[in-house]
């Protein structure tokens, strides 16, 4: 059902939503419990995003919401009715350069070997180009500090940074 | 995560009477802490009323200081210019918590609703007067090392885990809310509570009351000023002990002292005999011991080798450092994790 202002919708009613999804408008039926992230992974087959922990301590599930980087797993899709959201699968379109070349930073990371069993990779790649949005982070020690809510257990993080810092020095992203 | 109603509102009196509509209503913003606590069992809400759409993300000026709008996220606050420029001591404070992916969802009225970090309020399998009232405290010859060590009670002895409430609180903000009887403002200090017999509320909020704004006073001691934060480890976790301390000097007197700590207690800590105690004093070393002294005799810890009677040394030497930042303008840097 369609959702109007201050009406409650009853807990087993699926309620319409739009969003758009890396560049594509979709018309979605959720019920109000489902995460964004479940809705990525288990209703549009966008297995890209990740979850690790599902309690927002891990950032494998990060996504960009209107171009801001969040936990999926912590956002409830019905809240998002309207916004558009960018995944892993998404990064090559947002650099537009074609579909099929990757972003920089999907480049960054595969010339700095910023991975190694690649589990949290999605989430540390969107987190970087939310960090990189912002617009916050200069130095060495400020990238970390902003990427801290990323966990990488491999420990690639020093060639995280890399990646991140050789991209920003190309004055790239977006 | 329960089955529950679903509201969205577009008016703040929307809000409040679809709160009211239902048994065990929740407001939800950010949704970083309930949709966790939901997870967990710990919330079970009957209705979630979103408040998302209602128009307080704004931040304006207002009789020489900032009113925040509820739903300002921890970033817009952090980062914008009036408050990085004027009150460094609240952007860095929140700068120190969470993670950015947290602070870009997370609003301002739902970091001062966050609940507690206690590991016994979130395991459902544990007694926890927080939790369920009545049921006993867990904490209390458990594993107690994050725990409070100021103004505890016999049932409860969480920490309330903000680090903007304890930049807040040193500030003397003002919180705005709005309710089923109307409008009214609670001063930072009034608006969270001590845990006593009744530790289920976190705050002194009536049901059905909504955070809308949270006015920062003219004041805003911008040039001597340090949030200091020490933690298990240097990013991304809850304080042990934080110090929020914001100075005017007179030279090198002491003209006027605010110090308010954090992960120390179910409130943002502050002891105004401590404050007063450093007015008019020279703003050194042997002053701040003082104070900190003062301040910690008060400390009543948790016994034991997982107990928190180190945070006693630890505030000690924290509130003396914090002081110190603040008086030599060299505030803690966020990034750089030093301790100088």
């Amino acid at each position: 059902m369609l959702i109007e202002s201050g009406s409650p919708v009853a807990a087993d009613t699926r309620i319409g939503i739009s969003l758009t999804i890396n560049g594509h408008r979709r018309d979605l039926q959720v019920a109000p419990w489902t995460t964004l992230l479940d809705l990525l992974r288990e209703h549009l087959d966008l297995t890209g995003t990740k979850k690790g922990c599902d309690h927002g301590q891990c950032g494998a599930c990060t996504v960009l919401v209107n171009g801001t980087r969040v936990n999926s797993c912590l956002t409830l899709a019905v809240m998002k009715d309207g916004a558009e959201i960018t995944t892993v699968e998404g990064l090559a379109g947002l650099a537009g350069t074609g579909s099929n070349s990757l972003h920089p930073i999907q480049e960054a990371f595969i010339e700095h070997d910023a991975f190694q069993c690649g589990y949290c990779t999605p989430g540390q790649l969107c987190s970087s180009v939310g960090l990189i949005n912002e617009g916050h982070a200069r130095s060495r020690d400020e990238i970390r500090e902003a990427m801290s809510g990323n966990i990488c257990r491999c420990g690639a993080y020093t060639n995280i940074v890399d990646a991140i810092e050789d991209v920003m020095s190309q004055g790239g992203g977006r | 995560m329960n089955r529950f109603e679903y509201v969205r509102a577009g008016t703040v009196a929307e809000a409040v009477q679809a709160f009211a509509g239902a048994e065990g209503s929740r407001f939800i913003a950010g949704g970083t802490n309930l949709i966790d606590l939901m997870k967990y069992d710990v919330e079970r809400p009957g209705r979630l009323v979103d408040i998302t759409r209602l128009p307080l993300d704004r931040i304006e000026e207002r009789d020489g200081g900032l009113r925040l709008g509820a739903l300002a996220t921890n970033a817009a606050v952090a980062y914008d210019a009036r408050v990085q420029s004027r009150y460094p001591l609240l952007a860095n404070a929140i700068l120190a918590g969470a993670s950015a992916q947290l602070r870009n969802a997370a609003s301002t009225g739902g970091n001062l609703l966050q609940r507690t970090r206690c590991y016994y309020f979130y395991d459902t399998a544990t007694p926890c007067n927080k939790r369920e009232p009545g049921s006993g405290c867990s904490a209390i010859g458990g594993i107690a090392r994050i725990h409070a060590i100021f103004g505890t009670s016999a049932h409860c002895i969480a920490t309330h885990p903000s680090d903007m409430c304890v930049a807040l609180a040193a500030l003397e903000a003002v919180v705005q809310v709005s309710g089923p009887k109307g409008e009214r403002s609670i001063p930072i200090a009034d608006f969270h509570r001590l845990p006593g017999n009744t530790p289920e509320q976190d705050t002194n909020l009536k049901p059905g009351e909504i955070v809308v704004a949270v006015d920062l006073p003219a004041r805003d001691f911008g040039s001597h000023y340090t949030y200091l934060k020490l933690r298990d480890r240097l990013s991304y976790a809850f304080a042990l002990v934080s110090v929020a301390a914001g100075l005017e000097l007179d030279g090198d007197q002491v003209k006027t002292a605010r110090l308010a700590l954090g992960g120390v207690a179910h409130k943002p800590w502050r002891n105004r005999k401590a404050e007063a105690l450093l007015q008019g004093k020279p703003a050194n070393r042997e002053s701040f011991q003082a104070a900190a002294d003062l301040i910690v005799a008060e400390a009543k810890t948790q016994g034991g080798p997982q107990g928190n009677a180190f945070k006693v040394e630890l505030a000690r030497r924290a509130i003396v450092r914090g002081l110190e930042q603040a008086a030599a303008g060299t505030p803690q840097s966020i990034s750089d994790k030093r301790i100088q």
